[in-house]
């Protein structure tokens, strides 16, 4: 136990070495493959409770009434709070709507809503107060597709909505719709050769995170309190969270955890207000930790979505137009769901130059679990459905898919169907040549001198097949995703820089509210900072409060941003660091005024290499310490109508080949290589970038053939809230990926790199779709493919 | 919720007999999910990892006795010769850590029609060896099970042991489901040929209530292999006959539409396995008379 109160356990560090470009090691590696790391689920406090929360049972219902008396009554239980004990009129949170209630009000509107939460001095105490909670339901008609959202007569999920789409969307179950439309698409299609539609579904994938939603909160002396989270975004969670304890900022104080895994999974909040509230009515400590099945209720998932597409092409193999419909199902509550509309529809043609486009995408309001961001967020859906199209164009005109798509391709220059430019690289089709031109694993590689080895068939260990009916299949794909906050958003990122001696040495310290779930941003700013300084010795602050904000770990924009942010910091020290050299030393050499100066080595050094002072000297044991807020360029809202404006900052692509073997007999899968090629503008990290991209295919294989959280149509319930069937890519599933990383630099960002975390979520999914097409002959029209869908006995 | 720890088998039963609702424990790999998942919260606890003579194992002339403890590592890596079939349904348990504790004991207490060691058993043919204080019974694998979740033991019995028949000829397992490892079955089929007997067993699981064997199947195959001469001849499996056996394996199912899959593609798989491992056994029994040796 720390002095000042603060719970041990709190892990954050810096790699001992290495500046930008190198692979340096990241400090937590080691800690989480031998379990050491420690998680926010791993804090404790002396003298701390646990809390607990009680959830519906049921998916629309009314509650007729709350009965706590038996839960308070328990030995050992500190506070029970239902909606009504909350501390002030902000009841309601939510990343742009305010829509969800802290506790359920009057209504729960889908399976799993917190209801009331429990203070106990031990966790099974808690669990058990809260079962000894009453709860009467009075179930209402249920909202759970587009049909039932929008019919005439539809139940409304929210009755009084007061946000700012309620204006432009044509019925109140719907968040928000986004029309993009250019040119002519309808007389553009009288000039198309063929004409090719196409109707898919998207499941519902989970982040699958593998640390549960966790934190500790803290009472403080002055009457606020010090929440140790795991999180995404510590200055959005604290936005959302202080009007709620009816709080200044300024008495909410965080600090991030040890992370586990985000994925937009803890973009918005879980148990944040609720370990709060409870801390600061008991006035002790008080930790949440869901277990797993709660895990699956306590955080947004992705969107399931329905798409409808139209493509027509001349038979020189060049688009005529694309027309499309998106229709995602946001669940009961808002979450990201506008952002991920705008992102659905601008990029719903995908990395193509297309110059006829009448796209239309929507959010539904339903009685389903809350949908909201998730690596590749609202993109990954729509490549999915035009990769497939343009597949099947390729086939009705004769050409060879990837041909097809090269002919297609968008590059620098393009226009988007938003009218934007795109004004850095775009080698979409040098990155399909690259894939494809990589070699083949051989074919029946699972025969071996002993036989046929399982672990290399469809089936694996099971010992389904030893070489019966197995196929094989190639697929391509290619896709774009948008790399930042878009449409006008504000997205800045902090960061505080200082530059001492301490024990002889430079030292520099970086501080930023980054959140680092396992993306390596702390080795990234370590890295710019040893760079930018020339020191060796970088201090990682804990990411907290202290500082201002650094945006989300979302949207592959932490490189860039925070990454920016640390750049610019470390400029304006080095300009300092300069003066004062100037100051001290400037008279005993003229390189100091006439020279470009950089810092090497823990020395001032001209461009010539020639060493003027050492940085212990011109310091003297001054510290210099910059904060500063650095933005990316500018972008501007979509109009609502059109959909036209530079909406996006910058793109990101990424291109798949797919082997698959298909045991076409029993409609198992073994996916044996995933090739990527992507192009990161600059890796500042190679080891890292080269992580990320296989990661991220693997997360895109996941929905590919086994990730889906399965809703029950009549009930609105989910059906496999567990880890035995919500399954997510074992090591034997995860195929070989060879990874082929372009830098072709982007001008307008930090060193030219390009956000790389979620571009090759987007284009395995459909890579290997198309791959077991090749294998099958099958239409497969929907994500995950399951074996009934291979055999025809769904 | 109250821990006995017996030091002995006999402590074991005695405790058993004073608290029939007692919940046995080894592995804990069954129990412990339902106990953390709030399934079940027994009123007795009973730690049985003090007995040591579960997790051993005797092979004699006919049988292997395998204590009811033995982890499926060790089946895995010391019985593959004597108990073919279980120790490949032995690799298709969960992940390494759970193979580590698990063992066929927990398969059969918790009689869930996905537990990986049955259709081995049943194909294999075995007897379990239950005990209370009042005696030993041994109940054929066949009779085992009784339902859904539900198996023969009286409230005061333990499993001590399962009796399973040698090999006396090749055994295959396979169990489908949807990731290539660490996967619950969405159904599974043991396969044993008996050369001695000239019989062929079978085992499904995860398509019926209970684990069953295909009964039907089995008599038409025995028929047909016996009239066709074939284990005389080691001839090949003639195709119509392996077809029709694969039907009658997928008539054997009485299978349900769940999330893990469907109740058609349930029969479907299990008639693809039942070929398959036909196949596979046939030809190695087939190889194996050829070179002159005992299957």
């Amino acid at each position: 136990m720390a002095a000042n109160g603060a719970p041990t356990k709190l892990t954050q560090g810096a790699p001992a070495k290495g500046g930008i470009g190198e692979s340096t090691l990241r400090p937590d590696g080691t800690l989480k493959v031998t379990g050491e790391f420690a998680y926010s689920s791993d804090m404790w406090h002396e003298d701390m409770l646990w809390g607990q929360i009680l959830r519906s049972t049921v998916a629309h219902a009314e509650i007729v009434s709350i009965d706590t008396a038996e839960a308070l009554a328990l030995p050992g239980v500190y506070a029970v709070m239902t909606y009504d004990d909350l501390p002030t009129d902000v009841r309601h949170y939510g990343l742009e709507i305010q829509d969800t209630p802290v506790l359920a009000h009057g209504k729960v509107r889908h399976h799993g809503e917190p209801v009331a939460i429990v203070a106990a001095d031990h966790p099974e105490t808690a669990r058990r107060a809260a079962a000894k909670i009453k709860v009467e339901y009075r179930e209402l008609p249920l909202v759970t597709d587009e049909a039932s959202a929008t019919a005439p007569d539809a139940v409304l999920v929210h009755e009084h909505r007061t946000d700012h789409h309620i204006h432009h969307v044509p019925h109140p179950n719907i968040v928000h719709r986004q029309p993009i439309v250019r040119g002519d698409a309808e007389a553009a299609a009288r000039r198309a050769d063929v004409i090719v539609r196409g109707e898919y579904t998207f499941g519902m994938q989970d982040q699958a995170f593998l640390g549960p939603e966790s934190g500790l909160a803290v009472p403080e002396e002055d009457g606020g309190v010090h929440l140790y989270i795991a999180t995404q975004w510590l200055h959005s969670d604290l936005r959302q969270m202080a009007p709620v304890l009816g709080l200044p900022e300024d008495k909410v104080r965080m600090t991030l955890s040890g992370v586990g895994g985000a994925f937009g999974g803890r973009e918005d909040l879980s148990m944040q207000i609720h370990a709060c509230l409870l801390a600061l009515r008991t006035g002790k400590p008080v930790k949440i930790v869901y277990n797993r099945f709660e895990s699956f209720f306590g955080h947004v998932h992705r969107h399931p979505a329905k798409l409808s597409y139209e493509h027509g092409a001349t038979r020189d193999g060049k688009l005529t137009h694309v027309k499309c419909r998106i229709v995602l199902d946001g669940g009961a509550y808002a979450s990201a769901s506008p952002a991920v509309v705008g992102n659905a529809s601008s990029l719903g043609v995908g990395p193509y130059a297309v110059d006829h486009v009448d796209i239309e995408a929507i959010a539904l309001y339903t009685n389903n679990p809350p949908c909201g961001a998730m690596r590749g967020f609202g993109a990954v859906q729509a490549c999915f459905a035009y990769e497939a199209q343009m597949d099947k164009v390729a086939r009705e005109l004769g050409l060879d898919p990837v041909e097809f798509r090269q002919r297609n391709a968008m590059e620098q220059g393009t226009l988007m169907p938003t009218g934007q430019p795109v004004d850095s690289p775009a080698p979409v089709a040098e990155l399909l040549r690259r894939v494809k031109a990589m070699p083949m694993p051989p074919e029946r590689q699972w025969e071996s001198s002993e036989g046929a080895d399982v672990r290399q068939l469809p089936g694996g260990l099971s010992n389904t097949t030893h070489g019966e009916g197995v196929v094989r299949g190639v697929g391509y794909a290619v896709g774009i995703k948008n790399v930042g906050f878009s449409e006008g958003f504000d997205d800045y990122s902090t960061a505080r820089v200082r530059l001492e001696v301490a024990g002889g040495e430079p030292v520099a310290t970086v501080h930023t509210a980054m959140a680092e779930v396992g993306q390596g941003g702390v080795t990234v700013h370590a890295q710019i900072a040893r760079t930018e300084l020339g020191v060796a010795q970088v201090t990682i602050h804990p990411a907290d409060t202290a500082v201002g904000s650094a945006g989300s770990t979302s949207a592959s924009r932490q490189t860039y941003v925070t990454g920016g942010a640390v750049k610019h910091a470390c400029e304006l020290v080095r300009e300092r660091v300069l003066e004062i050299g100037r100051r001290r030393f400037g008279s005993y050499h003229p390189a100091w005024a006439t020279a470009e100066l950089l810092l090497e080595g823990g020395k001032v050094v001209t461009d010539g290499g020639e060493v003027l002072a050492d940085l212990v000297d011109v310091l003297e044991g001054e510290a210099v310490e910059v904060e500063r807020e650095w933005r990316h360029r500018p972008t501007e809202p979509f109009d609502p109508r059109t959909g036209q404006g530079n909406g996006h900052v910058q793109y990101s692509f990424a291109a798949h080949r797919a082997v698959v073997e298909v045991d076409t007999e029993l409609g198992l899968v073994k996916v044996i290589e995933l090739a990527c090629a992507q192009d990161v503008g600059k890796a500042l990290n190679p080891l890292s970038v080269v992580g990320q991209i296989q990661g991220g295919t693997t997360q895109g294989l996941g929905i590919a053939v086994m990730e889906e959280i399965v809703v029950d149509p009549k009930t609105a319930k989910v059906r496999n809230p567990s880890f035995t069937d919500y399954l997510i890519p074992t090591i034997l599933d995860t195929p070989t990926i060879p990874v082929d990383v372009l830098e072709l630099a982007d001008d307008h960002a930090p060193y030219g790199l390009r956000g790389i975390g979620e571009a090759p979520t987007l284009s395995s999914t459909p890579a290997v779709l198309a791959a077991i097409r090749d294998a099958t002959g099958l239409p497969l029209d929907r994500t995950p493919v399951r074996p009934e869908h291979l055999t025809g006995t769904n | 919720m109250d821990f006995l720890r017996p030091a002995s088998w006999e402590e074991a039963l005695a405790a058993k007999a004073e608290h029939p609702t007692a919940v046995p424990i080894a592995g804990g790999t069954d129990v412990m999910v339902e106990i953390n998942f709030d399934h079940r919260r027994p009123e007795y606890l009973m730690d049985l990892n003090r007995v040591g003579e579960l997790a051993e194992w005797e092979v004699g002339e006919e049988t292997v006795r395998l204590g009811a403890s033995v982890p499926y590592t060790r089946i895995m890596d010391h019985l593959r010769a004597e108990l073919p079939g279980l120790a490949l349904a032995a690799h298709t348990v969960a992940s390494p850590q759970i193979r580590n504790r698990g063992g066929v004991g927990g398969n059969l207490g918790t009689a869930s029609p996905a537990g990986d060691a049955h259709p081995a058993l049943l194909a294999a043919g075995a007897e379990v060896e239950v005990v209370s204080v009042r005696g030993t019974r041994m109940i054929p694998v066949d009779a085992f099970y009784t339902g859904v979740k539900r198996n023969a033991l009286a409230p005061d019995e333990l499993i001590r042991a399962v009796h399973i028949r040698k090999a006396d000829g090749p055994q295959q397992f396979a169990k489908v489901g949807t990731r290539n490892a660490m996967v619950i079955a969405v159904c599974a089929f043991g396969l044993a040929l008996h050369p001695e007997t000239r019989t062929v067993r079978t085992g499904i699981g995860s398509a019926a209530p209970t684990p069953v064997r295909a009964t039907a199947a089995e008599e038409f195959l025995n028929a047909a292999l016996e009239e066709g001469g074939f284990w005389d001849s080691g001839k090949v499996v003639t195709p119509s006959v392996a077809k029709r056996f694969a039907q009658l394996c997928s008539a054997a199912c009485n299978p349900i539409d769940d999330v893990r899959g469907t109740a058609s593609y349930r029969r479907h798989a299990i008639g693809v396995l039942a070929r398959r491992t036909l196949t596979w056994t046939w030809e190695s029994y087939r190889t194996a008379e050829r070179k002159g040796g005992v299957a």
